[in-house]
């Protein structure tokens, strides 16, 4: 007798009820896969690792999922990375791909950055509880993404507008070393905001190289800090523009501490119900370490990788690390 | 390979560490394939303590060289939340559940014993000692003395299997598996974690909210074995070792050195199902060196 029928054997009996179906996410297959990287595209500042990984159930945007390099993965500065790393499902195409976002800022990022076409990548998930589905009833919806942050929207995006010549298929003889790409077939946003209907996409970035990661966002109005893309200063300022025409949204947001906390207090402030993306470093992904915790609202913990990174904006008093207001 | 620990029937030597995988979140992630392709031969459930505590306040990680500093401060709902929630959900897993709990005086050790010997979903009770002395700050584990007399206080209130989770962070740790022998304690299980410090980069002031950690992960291993070599010369109760195991050649090692069973415990966090491949590796032949 399999375990499996054991437990429905118990089931029917005086024990709890099993866990209930999953809508706010995709359940992971047990068991991290190995998949093929099959291209390293340059974005600006960023990269965009893509990895066949046919085995993959389809994402909710705002999952998650850990990857590693098979090969050496180690022995890098500090003889680091030994864990894997948590990155938001940037996209997926039809033949069964799967793109992380990436920027070389640690040892793990720095190994994932140099793989290229044909390196191998241990891939757990989807991980963690993703975006709701459907936004709620008679409200547009803002999505606010801050640096590689937008990785967390771009299936968001991707669900309502389907990009063109970005994903569908791999490509065509692009040899062993990564390629530059070409932005998006409509290249940055001028700065001016077109509107997908009832979805607003708003993004921030620290300058215009890093703003060029904008092209997996469709229509997007833009800020960076230096001024060098669209709007000189953050994408908040954009988001109370934006509400200030009208409250009637949801907000979905994932970027900086710093950012999403400013996101959570303008929402608070206008009631404007939202849902935040949270980042946090993480051993497991699946709820095993309890090292990647932030404070609940009332009192407590929640694990960042099973009971987020998506999280209500009022399960939280604040965003832990954006400094608090 | 099935294997007995202490009366309990395994299917594998192949167990994990308390406190490296929660099953209840794990079914939420992977749902019911977390219960058909069940990797432990055994479960331990994560520390359980009289009451609740939230655990410390992050950050709680810090990657190490082939390793994980973690500083997690053992969250839990407390001995009444476990055993009339957790507990039927545990003992739905397809194999024996052994429950790891921790107290700071032997009284509540007892306590926490005597509340577990009356639930037949338990097989088996796991004593974390890895706590101080709230008179001397010391790690009860740390100490022969003490750690003999909670496992004598334990040992009166539970007919179950009772295993003296030891610390590394001793002076004498084959003396400390002596006094859990002699406490009445029927396996020992080695290592811990080894007490462990972090520093943020720039101001150099400690990065773990707790202000240190425990060490685990590779950088351990040559640590456990040397550690469950020299348990095994002293004790001869069943050992479960630990510290460091990433394959089946580890824990083929770590059986070398003494260990009856081996349990995995960080690798858990970058594969969750290598437990399971590691057990069917040791059903193979192993081809002579």
């Amino acid at each position: 007798m399999s375990a499996g029928a054991a437990l429905v054997q118990q089931e029917g009996g005086a024990t709890p009820d099993p866990q209930p179906a999953a809508p706010d996410r995709t359940l992971a297959p047990f068991g991290r896969r190995l998949a093929t990287v099959t291209r390293n595209e340059s974005i600006g500042a960023y990269r965009l690792l893509w990895a066949a990984d046919p085995e993959a159930p389809a994402p909710r945007a705002g999952q998650f999922a850990m990857i590693a390099a098979a090969e050496r993965w180690g022995g890098g500065a500090g003889e680091r990375p030994y864990l894997p790393r948590a990155f938001s499902i940037a996209l997926t195409s039809p033949a069964g791909e799967t793109a992380f976002l990436l920027e070389d800022v640690g040892p793990g990022t720095h190994r994932l950055c140099e793989l290229s076409e044909g390196d191998r990548l241990w891939v757990l998930g989807p991980l963690g509880r993703g975006f709701s589905d459907p936004p709620l009833h008679g409200r547009r919806t803002i999505l606010v993404g801050g640096g590689i942050g937008i990785a967390a929207l771009t299936l968001l995006v991707q669900a309502r507008e389907p990009l063109s010549a970005r994903g569908e298929s791999p490509p065509q003889g692009t040899g062993g070393s990564p390629q530059p790409s070409t932005p998006g077939a409509s290249g940055l946003p001028a700065g001016g905001e077109r509107r997908c209907e009832a979805l607003t996409v708003l993004a921030g970035f620290r300058s215009g190289a890093h703003a060029q990661g904008a092209s997996l966002l469709g229509a997007a109005s833009i800020a960076t800090d230096d001024g060098s893309v669209g709007h000189a200063g953050r994408v908040t300022d954009l988001l109370h523009a934006e509400l200030a025409r009208g409250t009637d949204a949801v907000v979905r947001a994932c970027g900086p501490p710093a950012m999403l906390e400013a996101v959570r207090s303008i929402c608070e402030r206008e009631r404007v119900p939202a849902e935040l993306a949270l980042e946090a470093s993480m051993a497991c992904g699946f709820g095993a370490c309890y090292g990647c915790v932030v404070p609940r609202r009332g009192g407590g913990y929640l694990r960042v990788c099973v009971d987020g990174p998506v999280v209500d904006a009022a399960e939280l008093a604040s965003v832990p690390g954006g400094g608090g207001q | 390979m099935s294997v007995e620990l202490c009366g309990m029937q395994l299917a594998h030597p192949v167990i994990n560490g308390s406190g490296t995988f929660d099953a209840i979140a794990a079914e939420r992630v992977f749902g019911t394939e977390l219960i058909e392709l069940f990797p432990f031969s055994a479960y331990v459930s994560k520390t359980i303590t009289l009451r609740a505590r939230e655990g410390n306040p992050p950050p709680r990680l810090w990657e190490a060289p082939a390793g994980l500093i973690n500083s997690i401060g053992l969250p839990n709902r407390g001995l009444d939340a476990y055993l009339a929630e957790d507990l039927p959900r545990l003992a739905r897993l397809p194999v024996p559940l052994i429950t790891n709990v921790m107290g700071s005086t032997a009284e509540e050790l007892a306590e926490l014993a005597g509340a577990c010997e009356t639930r037949p979903q338990i097989a088996a009770i796991e004593l974390n000692v890895s706590c101080p002395n709230v008179k001397t700050g010391l790690d009860i584990g740390s100490d022969p003395e003490q750690l003999h007399g909670v496992t004598r206080a334990v040992r009166r209130r539970t007919g179950k299997p009772l295993i003296v989770k030891l610390t590394p962070n001793a002076a004498d740790v084959p003396a400390c598996a002596q006094a859990a022998q002699d406490g009445g304690a029927d396996a020992v299980s080695l290592i811990n974690t080894l007490r462990a410090a972090a520093l943020r980069p720039g101001d150099r002031r400690p990065w773990l909210g707790g202000g240190t950690g425990g060490l685990s992960g590779p950088a351990i291993r040559a640590v456990a074995l040397a550690q469950v070599a020299a348990v095994a010369a002293r004790v001869s109760i069943p050992i479960v070792g630990m510290g460091g195991i990433q394959c089946a050649e580890h824990a083929r090692e770590m059986i070398a050195a003494g260990a009856d069973i081996v349990a995995v415990g960080t690798e858990s966090f970058r594969d969750p199902t290598v437990a399971a491949q590691i057990a069917a590796q040791l059903r193979e032949p192993v081809a002579s060196p």
